[in-house]
């Protein structure tokens, strides 16, 4: 360490123009569940704005769920639920020209909360850009999903905002859920302070 | 568990019943959550910071909403060893001849705040080449591009949170934040702790730059000594003879609350 070190986690710088060259080109992940991953297939279409509506063509997205039981393929994870090996639920891609990541996937089941009542279905999602100096966290639940009324993060976020949370399915495409993540403006999506 | 298994635990079949219901199912009996200390606001830049332009229209401006830590915060991906070809953290090696430049070796160790080491973290840099410019479609500063040097690397922690990379020395380069803006020489880092709370990206610096004083990026970090973290040591005992230079970056990431040092 240096000599001045104290133990203090280190700054965020932002990931700049040129990600693509050693995170997206060499290591995207649009597939987080392949066909033999159980669970409802789900087709995850983010689309990135900045403060005036236009689409942001360099962010990177990475997504982090749960599986259909609702366990996490990590060890912190120690619900008695099953895993599957071919899966990792993790997902990140660099945003089109058109401003959109789509990633091929399954909808995440209920986890366990701070309180007894488990979590609704959720995606966590962290985005980075140029001109986004650190990390922004925030998450993508099902629009129209029961659950959603007792989840315990939602019942956290100011009732007029909780939209901005909501993936859209898309009536024409079963199966599609439309994400809007708008970094900034009138309809600036929530962002959690993790 | 395969994925093939039929029949599921009877309690998780339980469980899964309240799913979507009005009410949620009740928890099993699991180890409780260890949330991550939060990150003291002095250390890390605001997301907004007029100086760097770009974060104008791409800050948010509400507040962040606190979230307590569940186990979707406290877990994250995992990488394994098989993931990473041997000559990944070599980038010196990924092609036929030697790039331009100075070679140059950067290593260290990766800690949590509780000073416990972080083994298996994916680790993943990006940097331009001896004369400053990036191999990518985006980059057109008229600096030549060097056949020899595509500039991404990418590396696990081992057991004792040890990583090591050989490059050369990247340069520096304009951009057009504001008249005459250059960017300090600096390497990407992207890291992967062992949660989704630890996810970290920066950049490192190269001591005694020059322009440290007059880049709005390095500077957004409003606490000297936090800003002065993101610059690695030469030192001579990890310099090879007649080979390479020796740079030293340990990076800290976010530990667990009630963690002592030794557990």
């Amino acid at each position: 360490m240096k000599n001045d070190a104290e133990l203090i986690p280190y700054g965020s710088q932002t990931v700049g123009p040129f990600f693509h060259l050693g995170l997206t080109d060499p290591y995207s992940i649009r597939t987080i569940a392949g066909p033999l991953v159980k669970g409802e297939r789900v087709r995850l279409v983010c689309t990135i704005y900045d403060g005036e509506g236009t689409v942001l063509p360099d962010a990177m997205v990475e997504i982090w769920q749960a599986n259909a039981e609702g366990k996490y393929n990590h060890p912190e994870d120690t619900q008695e639920k099953p895993l599957e090996p071919e899966f990792r639920g993790f997902g990140r891609l660099a945003s089109d020209a058109m401003g959109v990541c789509i990633f091929e996937t399954i909808k995440p089941g209920r986890v366990p909360s701070w309180t007894n009542i488990s979590q609704a279905p959720h995606f966590v999602i962290s985005v980075f850009a140029r001109g986004v100096l650190k990390r922004l966290a925030t998450r993508a639940y099902f629009a129209g999903e029961t659950a959603n009324a007792e989840d315990p993060v939602l019942a956290l976020v100011p009732q007029e905002r909780r939209e901005t949370l909501m993936a859209q399915p898309d009536a024409s495409h079963p199966g599609t859920w439309r994400f809007n993540i708008r970094l900034s403006g009138e309809k600036e999506t929530v962002f959690f302070d993790i | 568990m395969t994925l093939g298994s039929a029949n599921p635990p009877a309690e998780l079949s339980k469980s899964n019943q309240g799913s979507g219901s009005g009410s949620g199912p009740r928890e099993k009996e699991s180890k409780p959550i260890r949330s991550y200390r939060r990150l003291d606001p002095n250390t890390q830049p605001p997301l907004l910071y007029p100086p760097y332009r770009s974060t104008v229209l791409r800050a948010p401006r509400k507040p962040l909403v606190l979230l307590p830590h569940t186990l979707s915060e406290v877990t994250g991906p995992v990488f394994g060893q098989d993931e990473i070809a041997e000559n990944d953290n070599d980038l010196t090696r990924h092609h036929l001849g030697e790039p331009i430049g100075e070679r140059i070796s950067v290593s260290g160790k990766i800690l949590d705040e509780n000073g416990r080491p972080v083994p298996n973290a994916l680790i993943e840099i990006w940097q331009t080449n001896a004369c400053g410019r990036y191999f990518h479609r985006v980059d057109q500063h008229p600096a030549p591009l060097d056949p020899n040097f595509t500039g991404c690397g990418r590396t696990l922690t081992d057991a004792s949170g040890n990583y090591r990379f050989v490059t050369i020395k990247p340069g520096a380069y304009p951009w057009r934040n504001h008249p005459n803006a250059w960017r300090p020489a600096h390497i990407h880092f992207s890291l992967f702790g062992t949660a989704f709370t630890q996810r970290l990206v920066t950049q490192m610096y190269f001591p005694d730059d020059p322009l440290f004083p007059f880049d709005p990026i390095y500077n957004s970090i409003p606490d000297e000594k936090a800003r002065k973290r993101l610059v690695c040591d030469f030192k001579l005992e990890l310099t090879e003879p007649e080979w390479s230079l020796g740079f030293q970056w340990d990076i800290v990431l976010r530990g667990q609350e009630g963690t002592p040092f030794e557990e």
